[in-house]
């Protein structure tokens, strides 16, 4: 119809305004599309990070904090568990299968792990994928580490590289292990989970870092050199935490009250499910907050339009006393109007939508790096698109207050008024 | 009253108007009619009610007491909607100044009308023309330079203006043409061109002239002539 193109001629007439109220509507929209992305995203990436493990054990902390450093590698552990401890737990007639776990290195501020072959055997991410070595083989030697596949390629690492790993997982630690460098013999293909960014070693080669150190500290005018180390017996003394696969899950809950009740240290386990679901629990009130926030926004945005389209009317006397003289209606004062309101509602969505893919692609890499959850790019979901419709109608009705405005205003002004 | 006539194009009877019932009419017409094809010159000094006589002839206004009849039908007594479609089918008008859209080009403030009446785009006069043509034509008869057709307004003088506005009021040939003062921002010698190419152009269409102004010297240009007085009930043409 003419009069659409006449209500869009007239708005790029006005198109500083009208761009500037394009861009009010559509961040409004576009922070409300990435709030719920990212949302979506954290979920999905917590709950794929780990699969087919029965219970978490370490040392007794909330269970949040276990599932958080020893899964997510985030955070620090507050204890250790004692080597023997895991070996009493491991040889239980229940146990099918345990992972364990040593933090505390860093190299370039990615977590150095040290575990064993039944980190590649046994653990499990999304449905129940296992890891697979991309190039390379798994550790079988004291100094050989294996590198996630972020690691490899954010440090471009190769096959063969040596590699020296930091005391502290902070980025930049000033105390480098630098005397005994391990060797890359493998990378792992990529998960999309913190694997990704972490780099394994063997639990004893955890131990020989710590080789002449004391409390964090390096002993002064001692050392030992590199064969003199791998003649010492290795055994670590206490790992971070472990996974463990049960034979039966039914047998989990019985193996969990054990641990929990473990006489020689406080130890607890946890059902890696359950501590999730107190993940969400605490997400959600930040998720239910974020997305409070971006509905006001949105609320501001479609205020602040109708703001600017009544008080652009003003201006429009003279153009509004001129299709009146022509002709138009009231409805069809209405229908310009809310044709006018319906493509900042429009053109906010789409601009909106491309503002967010963008923020997406621009905040993925960063966000991948320093919080290991990857930004997904797509269409809304189903609840999404009724919201983003029904913001569509909305604009569209909207287009009323005004409508009503310029008709009453024009039978005020008649067709005579020189404005 | 009488039997209609329907070759009065306005047809005004017993006309009264009022912003609020407790003041005193500001208009009030016993009788004015404006044959088809006849040019009226009404001369109406400010405060004349001139601004409400032409809403209400042109059905922008709610007709209180009295009525309006429009090619023989009765007007006044319509809905608003119905009011608004006759006049875009049947009323060109012209402002006193500002009449064109700044963005739309020369040609397309023209065509304007034809766009919202299919009556007008049908144009009973020059059917046979595609509407561009049409009103290149009401243009060049005008005396709009072809060079503007298609510049934006604002590259237009006040006179060129309104001549367009005429143009615009012309196209598919409606049979009243109402002109609000549209001379007042002209100088005295386009004032003259602008009266004698109007009149002229309203008569080779058959079309009825409304001419409101408060300068009189310009009522030589027409048919007849209508005073409008400032707030005096019952003095009549």
């Amino acid at each position: 119809m003419n009069w659409i193109h006449l209500a869009l001629k007239s708005l790029w007439n006005r198109r500083v305004t009208a761009l500037l109220t394009l861009l009010m509507v559509s961040v409004s929209v576009c922070l409300l599309l990435s709030v719920d992305r990212v949302r979506t995203d954290t979920r999905s990436s917590f709950g794929n990070t780990l699969s087919g493990t029965d219970l978490l054990i370490g040392s007794r902390t909330g269970s949040l904090n276990l599932l958080l450093y020893s899964v997510f590698r985030i955070g620090n552990a507050t204890n250790n568990i004692s080597w023997q401890s895991y070996q009493e737990l491991k040889n239980h007639k229940d146990v099918k299968w345990t992972i364990p776990i040593s933090l505390g290195d860093s190299h370039k501020g990615y977590r150095v792990v040290g575990t064993n072959e039944s980190y590649l055997q046994h653990y499990q991410y999304g449905r129940q994928h296992g890891l697979k070595l991309q190039q390379g083989v798994w550790f079988a030697d004291v100094f050989e580490v294996v590198l996630g596949a972020e690691v490899a390629r954010q440090l471009n690492y190769q096959l063969g590289d040596a590699v020296v790993i930091a005391h502290g997982t902070g980025s930049t630690s000033f105390e480098q292990h630098d005397d005994r460098p391990f060797k890359v013999v493998g990378i792992l293909a990529p998960t999309g989970t913190p694997v990704d960014k972490s780099l394994h070693i063997p639990l004893e080669g955890i131990t020989v870092l710590h080789v002449d150190w004391q409390s964090g500290v390096k002993r002064q005018g001692k050392t030992t050199s590199v064969d003199d180390t791998l003649s010492l017996d290795l055994t670590p003394d206490s790992i971070t935490a472990f996974l463990v696969g049960m034979n039966s899950r039914l047998k989990a809950f019985g193996f969990q009250r054990q641990v929990n009740e473990f006489r020689k240290e406080p130890l607890m386990a946890v059902i890696p499910g359950a501590a999730l679901q107190e993940l969400w629990q605490l997400i959600g009130i930040a998720e239910n907050a974020l997305m409070a926030v971006s509905v006001m926004v949105i609320v501001t945005g479609l205020i602040g339009m109708v703001t600017v389209i009544i008080s652009s009317l003003n201006e429009r006397r003279r153009e509004i006393a001129i299709f009146r003289a022509l002709g138009a209606k009231r409805n069809t004062l209405l229908g310009l109007l809310m044709v006018e309101s319906g493509f900042y509602g429009l053109a906010g969505l789409v601009t909106g939508y491309g503002l967010h893919v963008l923020l997406m692609g621009i905040a993925n890499s960063h966000v991948q790096n320093r919080y290991g959850i990857e930004l997904t790019i797509g269409w809304p979901n189903e609840s999404m698109m009724v919201i983003l419709s029904s913001f569509l109608v909305t604009t569209v009705i909207l287009g009323l207050l005004p409508g009503y405005r310029a008709y009453r205003q024009s039978l005020s002004d008649g067709l005579s008024a020189n404005v | 009253m009488q039997n209609m006539a329907s070759d009065d194009a306005l047809k005004v009877r017993d006309l009264r108007f009022s912003w609020d019932t407790q003041t005193a009419d500001i208009l009030n017409i016993k009788n004015l009619d404006i044959p088809m094809g006849r040019s009226l010159f009404i001369h109406g000094p400010s405060g004349s009610g001139k601004s409400t006589l032409l809403n209400l002839l042109s059905g922008v206004l709610s007709v209180q007491h009295g009525s309006i009849q429009l090619l023989g039908k009765e007007f006044s007594s319509l809905r608003a909607a119905k009011r608004d479609k006759l006049r875009a089918d049947h009323i060109g008008y012209i402002f006193q100044q500002f009449n064109l859209l700044p963005y739309l080009s020369v040609l397309d403030n023209v065509t304007l009308p034809t766009k919202i009446s299919t009556q007008r785009r049908q144009g009973k006069a020059r059917h046979a023309r595609a509407l561009t043509e049409e009103a290149e034509h009401w243009l060049a008869q005008l005396q709009v330079p072809r060079s503007v057709f298609s510049q934006p307004v604002s590259r237009l003088s006040v006179g060129q203006q309104q001549r367009v506005a005429a143009a615009r009021a012309l196209i598919g040939s409606p049979e009243i043409i109402i002109a609000d003062e549209p001379t007042s921002a002209l100088d005295q010698q386009n004032i003259d061109n602008f009266m004698t190419v109007l009149t002229q152009q309203c008569r080779s269409i058959g079309s009825s002239l409304l001419f409101v102004s408060h300068d009189m010297q310009l009522a030589g240009f027409f048919d007849a002539t209508y005073d409008l007085h400032p707030s005096t009930p019952g003095e009549q043409e």
